[in-house]
């Protein structure tokens, strides 16, 4: 395991005297530590894919650097690096037995059988697969067959990182739940320093203890979940992270309030002298925006329906143009479609040209 | 218009891949089939669109036999998981193209596509070919297609299950005003039980090529008629475990006793076994009237707006959600209650005797 130090990186596949805004990752510099659990989340095309590539080793930085344990290897092949791969297919060999596939990244490296049979052994324990070990991977199901692979990624212990590429897409739900906390158990168990690359929130922040949230080539905000979920850095963090997302609408900011379509909505903190061309938004997520029977005091909204997801619910309502998701508790109804919000003042949160404004106190 | 599927089989190679299928699908309706990977979602959709034959059984539209009517004959479209479309041709004529082959006339084809264009958002797109399009507007242009088509049935194989999460997200809240809209009978597959909820119409649950229950969406998710409609239809996974009830109080498998009160007042003495879905479970101690248990944590996930704990007792793993951020280390011992009146009860066999009546 290392730590990786990313310093200035930066890709375009038009070649380095492209313009920076056409890259596809643009400058980012990021320290991530040894033994720790990072995803890279985001939409399809926001670059997350180029920056795993770039640390496998499959593509050449067209500047800056790669750190591992502060050595330079940005001119290393895949092979030189070090590193364990896992992708969305299975990639196992079926006339192998599972024994012999979880083996096969030692044995390539000359590992002493002894060793091999005690490694395979124990990543068999922590993946269930220690009944399969003499079967061939042939007959296994899709997701017995991606179990394997997992198991290859993890089974040599002196890498520099295991890279998952969307590991999980292939898995039916019920099973998702059970590799995802396999997984986040053997990272804790290993101590490997692992990097998750999935467009889905739930893995990444299920999986992570530190999530990188990538838009447009860019980093828009790195953090633990709780502080994606709390203090979405960026507009698109706030409508990434969480579902549905935070609500998030034009507002306009004086002091301590907000105001949208005439109704004024009071914030924590004050914001004095907020850029006059920018875009100023406000956003808040919708399990802190309450709902009640209209009433004096309250923002009077208008419900167009209640989504049922089963344990949670949503109402989608509107104040004027601005819709808003809320959380509302089960059995919840309000007479005809007219209704109050509340909302919680220390999760309101300002925007200018999409980036969080802190305010004062 | 109606399609059914009557007493239908249909084996492959000698292996029973739909097993007495039996079915009634209405105009205007939605009806979502759930249920994992290989437990016969798609070879339904196969059999209602005639590109299978059943090995027996029969296919009935209208109440009339077409068994083994050709496929061209019957009024379908179909939207598969891989996004489909004609990479020559722009957006605007990939939407046309069904109206071009029935030879409509010009006016009322511009009329069409530019509905259902504006129904799914590919307005701006309409010039571009799809290659030049993110795979979300691809797949939109594959069911726009589908919608023009104007088809009796229309099939939606796991449409949404290559698009970006948030995507399909999108689509999801879309895809029920876009169905009520067009008043074609929609079959929509699916392994997940959100998307079931969210799309809301009827809930067809399939398990190893049988149909196990079918009903309104809300009514399946909260009265399932056996143990394993209730596993296929929760998501994080249904917690089970084994009771016995003698003499007025239940004995949970693993040790814990308590009195037979709530929904255990009225069963039979004998063995079960309870489900509850993660919500149902509660990380609390000593509420009067729950029934309280020990747990060891093995994993915290944290989404920020909830929390999963991943718990272990006796030989089960449970799965509980909190609201917010609660990080348990594992190995802790955490007490949790559950409510007597909030879980399902299934017999040895596995069939619901009782549930929570209002929920």
């Amino acid at each position: 395991m290392a730590r990786i130090d990313l310093v200035d990186l930066a890709h375009s596949y038009s070649g380095n005297d492209a313009a920076l805004e056409s890259f596809a990752l643009k400058p980012i510099s990021m320290t991530w530590r040894q033994g720790g659990a990072y995803a890279l989340l985001g939409p399809s095309g926001c670059g997350k894919t180029t920056l795993l590539n770039l640390i496998s080793g499959i593509v050449t930085p067209s500047r800056g650097k790669i750190l591992f344990d502060r050595v330079d290897i940005t001119p290393l092949s895949t092979q030189k690096r070090n590193i364990a791969q896992v992708f969305q297919f299975p990639v196992i060999y079926d006339t192998m037995t599972v024994g012999q596939n979880l083996a096969f990244p030692l044995k390539n490296r000359g590992v002493p059988k002894v060793e091999i049979d005690a490694r395979v052994a124990e990543i068999a324990g922590l993946l269930d697969l220690a009944p399969f070990l003499t079967r061939k991977a042939q007959r296994l199901t899709a997701d017995a067959k991606q179990k394997i692979s997992l198991g290859r990624g993890l089974v040599r212990a002196d890498v520099a990182a295991v890279l998952f590429d969307e590991p999980l897409t292939v898995i039916d739900p019920e099973l998702k739940w059970q590799l995802r906390s396999k997984l986040k158990a053997l990272h804790r168990d290993l101590d490997l320093t692992m990097i998750y690359v999935t467009h889905d929130q739930t893995e990444a922040l299920t999986f992570a203890d530190t999530v990188v949230v990538m838009h447009d080539g860019r980093v828009v905000q790195s953090g633990t979940p709780a502080e994606l979920f709390d203090r979405p850095a960026h507009t698109f963090v706030g409508y990434f992270i969480g579902s549905p997302g935070m609500n998030i609408v034009p507002a306009e900011v004086r002091g301590r309030e907000a105001r949208i379509d005439g109704h004024t909505i009071a914030l924590n903190r004050s914001y004095d002298r907020l850029p006059r061309e920018a875009k100023i938004e406000i956003g808040v997520r919708p399990e802190f925006v309450d709902v009640a029977a209209p009433a004096a005091g309250l923002l009077t909204a208008d419900i167009e329906r209640i989504d049922d997801l089963g344990r949670v619910r949503f109402a989608r309502v509107r104040i004027g143009d601005a819709k808003f998701a809320a959380r509302v508790p089960p059995g919840f109804s309000v007479p005809g479609n007219a209704a109050g919000l509340v909302f919680d003042p220390s999760h309101v949160h300002v925007y200018v040209d999409s980036l969080l404004v802190e305010g004062t106190a | 218009m109606s399609v059914a599927l009557e007493r239908v089989l249909r084996s492959v190679d000698g292996i029973a891949t739909i097993r007495d299928v039996s079915l009634t699908l209405e105009r205007g309706t939605l009806s979502v089939l759930l249920g994992p990977t290989l437990s016969g979602k798609t070879s339904i959709m196969r059999l209602l669109a005639g590109l299978d034959k059943p090995t027996s059984g029969r296919v009935l539209v209208d109440g009339k036999d077409v068994t083994g009517a050709d496929v061209r004959q019957r009024s379908v479209a179909m939207v598969y998981q891989q996004f489909i479309n004609y990479p020559s041709l722009s957006v605007y004529e990939n939407i046309a193209s069904p109206l071009r082959v029935q030879g409509r006339p010009r006016t009322e084809i511009e009329r069409r596509v530019q509905e259902a264009t504006r129904l799914l958002k590919l307005e701006p797109y309409l010039n571009r070919t799809p290659l030049q399009l993110s795979g979300g507007q691809q797949q939109r242009t594959a069911i726009a297609r589908a919608l023009v088509k104007g088809a009796d049935l229309v099939l939606l194989d796991e449409p949404l299950a290559n698009l970006d999460y948030k995507l399909r997200e999108e689509l999801r809240t879309e895809l029920p005003r876009i169905f009520e809209a067009s008043g074609a009978i929609f079959v929509y597959a699916t392994t997940e039980p959100s998307e079931a909820l969210l799309l809301g119409g009827r809930t067809i649950c399939m398990w190893e090529g049988q149909v196990l229950q079918a009903g309104e969406t809300p009514k399946v998710y909260r009265h399932p008629d056996t143990l394993r409609v209730a596993q296929v239809f929760s998501d994080p996974p249904l917690n089970v475990v084994g009771i016995e009830k003698k003499n007025g109080s239940v004995q949970y498998a693993g040790g814990v006793q308590a009195p037979a009160a709530g929904l255990y007042a009225k069963l039979d003495d004998g063995a079960y076994r309870v489900g509850f879905r993660a919500h149902q479970l509660e990380v609390a101690k000593g509420i009067p009237g729950r029934h309280a248990f020990h747990a060891t944590v093995t994993v915290t996930e944290i989404t920020g707006s909830e929390s999963f704990v991943h718990l272990n007792r006796d030989t089960s793993n449970w799965v509980a959600v909190l609201q917010g951020v609660h990080e348990y280390p594992p190995g802790h011992v955490l007490d949790a209650v559950l409510d007597p009146d909030n879980l399902f009860v299934f017999d040895a066999a596995g069939r619901l005797v009782a549930s929570p009546g209002a929920m």
